[in-house]
């Protein structure tokens, strides 16, 4: 039998720090007029029945570990989407002083889907898309092989580290993301953000 | 034997699509007290300020929250042209007060939607958010977004909304109401709806006042307050206005003021439509602030009353933007309606306000 995990994708939603604005137009796509459904794409609370994770708005040391709580409660294999622009590099927000950068920073990310705020249409073609993922990750693991070898998690960097006090040291902080893709080692960023911060 | 425990209430819910944590403390299945913990969705935005000019913050003061987002942009405009003194033409009020009020009927909407969700009518979820895409059809042809419409300079509108597409808003309308009167319906008559709102999270008038709550969680519990019924800038022109009240505070109540408010705005934009003045749009200000400058704006948004506060430094950059949303006062109001309450009605509670944290967290 051909197994196919992309002919149902059950999906949960987790809102990092985002205006709201694509949080309701992720709910609009599975709503009548878009219809998500007719993918057989299921909304669920429950991050163990997931395979889809969409994660709108940035993140910052507050919703950081749940980000990464909701991530390593899902079973492989599963795909995360960052839904808008918040969630792929921070947005407009990306400045302020308590968002750290996209979604990225928190957990590796497989379909980066822009917007603000996304629309319905770019929801249904990122969920598609992570169905593709889905479908190679199975693929692999049905061969033996580490579903991390597929998607983000193959080249993501390892994101941002909290600290004991739960906060990222302080240099890191809302330049996470060119500095985490530019030399890809999170521990060789402090210097040159922060004075690119004082020279502002 | 009574067993007294907490439960951890979000931030992960599936009842509220954004993250509020709620410690429950709990005896059996009786919740004696909820103590909310905020900070998820804290971006720090009235700080950038400093580093955004007074133009480019329109489109981050726009982005505290998708859903009142329109309420948001005219606030934060509106204060900017009091603090700079400038007087915009009526059409640019009439315009400004549309547009908010077709974004009340669309939050209503998503509201009775999520409200169907959290009792299990998915039916009727799914009716809410089909009528609600017809207001975001509007906003789409009329401004281009969907939600996040950005249309207002400090000074007036980027773009003028033809008289032919204000009928069109009106037709609109006017074509949805039977389907919405029909949706009312099974809202406010249907046993199996009733029977979730009636008499559950209860808050008398007193401790509504008590608690300074606002928007239509107050008027639920007989609190005779809307900013628009003082007449603001284009609410002048309506004929009459009196804000929709009920009296028994439960969430039956609720339900029955936005229900009635929904109404009530498309009332409002008919006739704000049939006597909008013909002066111009205005235009984007070279103004800047003298140091000192101060502008102060109180609207009603869909949750209820917000205020908008800005303080010029003599430079393109605001000193101070200060936003008091209608969330961070009910919250007070949620965890005093939670007392007491079963564990199987909290999601139903905590909707029932409404609470927009993105609002209130900023």
């Amino acid at each position: 039998m051909d197994h196919k995990m992309s002919r149902s994708p059950w999906v949960i939603h987790y809102d990092g720090s985002s205006c709201n604005g694509c949080d309701i137009e992720v709910l609009a796509s599975l709503t009548p007029l878009f219809d998500a459904e007719r993918f057989g794409v299921v909304n669920t609370g429950n991050p163990k029945h997931a395979d889809i994770f969409l994660v709108t708005g940035s993140v910052n040391a507050q919703n950081l570990p749940v980000v990464r709580q909701i991530y390593n409660q899902m079973l492989e294999p599963k795909c995360v989407v960052a839904c808008g622009i918040c969630a792929c590099s921070g947005g407009v927000f990306r400045d302020a002083y308590n968002v750290i950068g996209g979604v990225d920073r928190a957990i590796p990310v497989d379909v980066y889907a822009p917007g603000c705020a996304i629309r319905p249409e770019t929801v249904i073609d990122a969920i598609v898309e992570a169905c593709g993922i889905l479908d190679q990750k199975e693929t692999v693991m049905r061969a033996g092989g580490d579903p991390l070898t597929v998607g983000g998690a193959a080249t993501w960097d390892g994101g941002v580290e909290l600290g004991e006090d739960g906060f990222v040291a302080a240099a890191g902080a809302g330049a996470g993301v060119d500095a985490g893709t530019a030399d890809g080692a999170p521990a060789g960023k402090p210097a040159a953000p922060a004075a690119a911060k004082e020279a502002e | 034997m009574a067993h007294r425990s907490v439960i951890p209430f979000g931030p992960q819910h599936p009842v509220l699509p954004e993250p509020l944590h709620l410690d429950l403390v709990i005896e059996d299945d009786r919740v004696l007290e909820a103590i909310p913990q905020i900070g998820f969705v804290h971006r720090g935005l009235e700080k950038l300020t400093e580093k955004r000019d007074m133009h480019q913050f329109g489109y981050i003061a726009e982005r505290i929250c998708g859903i009142c987002a329109v309420g948001h942009s005219c606030g934060y405009a509106s204060a900017c042209e009091r603090m700079l003194d400038i007087e915009v033409p009526g059409r640019v009020q009439y315009i400004r007060t549309i547009l908010h009020e077709l974004s009340r009927i669309h939050s209503h909407l998503l509201w009775l939607g999520l409200l169907a969700d959290a009792f299990g009518f998915e039916a009727l979820f799914y009716r809410s958010w089909t009528l609600r895409e017809q207001i975001l059809k509007i906003f789409e042809s009329t401004c281009g977004g969907r939600v996040i419409l950005s249309i207002n300079e400090i000074g007036g509108l980027k773009h003028d909304i033809e008289d032919s597409e204000l009928a069109g808003i009106v037709q609109t309308l006017d074509a949805m109401r039977p389907d919405y009167e029909a949706l009312v319906h099974t809202f406010l008559d249907d046993n199996s709806c009733g029977e979730r709102l009636h008499g559950v999270g209860v808050i008398s008038k007193k401790d509504a006042l008590n608690l300074s709550m606002v928007g239509p969680f107050g008027r639920a519990s007989g609190v005779d307050y809307d900013v628009r019924m003082f007449g603001d800038g284009a609410y002048a022109g309506l004929a009459a206005f009196e804000p929709i009240v009920a009296t028994d505070g439960d969430c039956y109540a609720r339900c029955q003021v936005r229900c009635a408010e929904v109404t009530q705005a498309m009332d409002i934009i008919k006739e704000l439509v049939g006597k909008i003045p013909h002066d111009g749009i205005g235009g984007r200000t070279k103004l800047t602030p003298a140091d000192g400058a101060r502008g102060e704006v109180v609207i009603e948004q869909p949750r209820g009353e917000a205020y908008y506060y800005v303080r010029g430094n003599g430079t393109k950059n605001l000193d101070r933007f200060r936003v008091r949303t209608p969330t961070s006062q009910n919250l007070a109001g949620l965890t005093h309606a939670l007392q007491g309450v079963l564990l199987a009605n909290v999601p139903m509670i905590i909707l029932t306000i409404d609470p927009c944290i993105s609002c209130t967290e900023r």
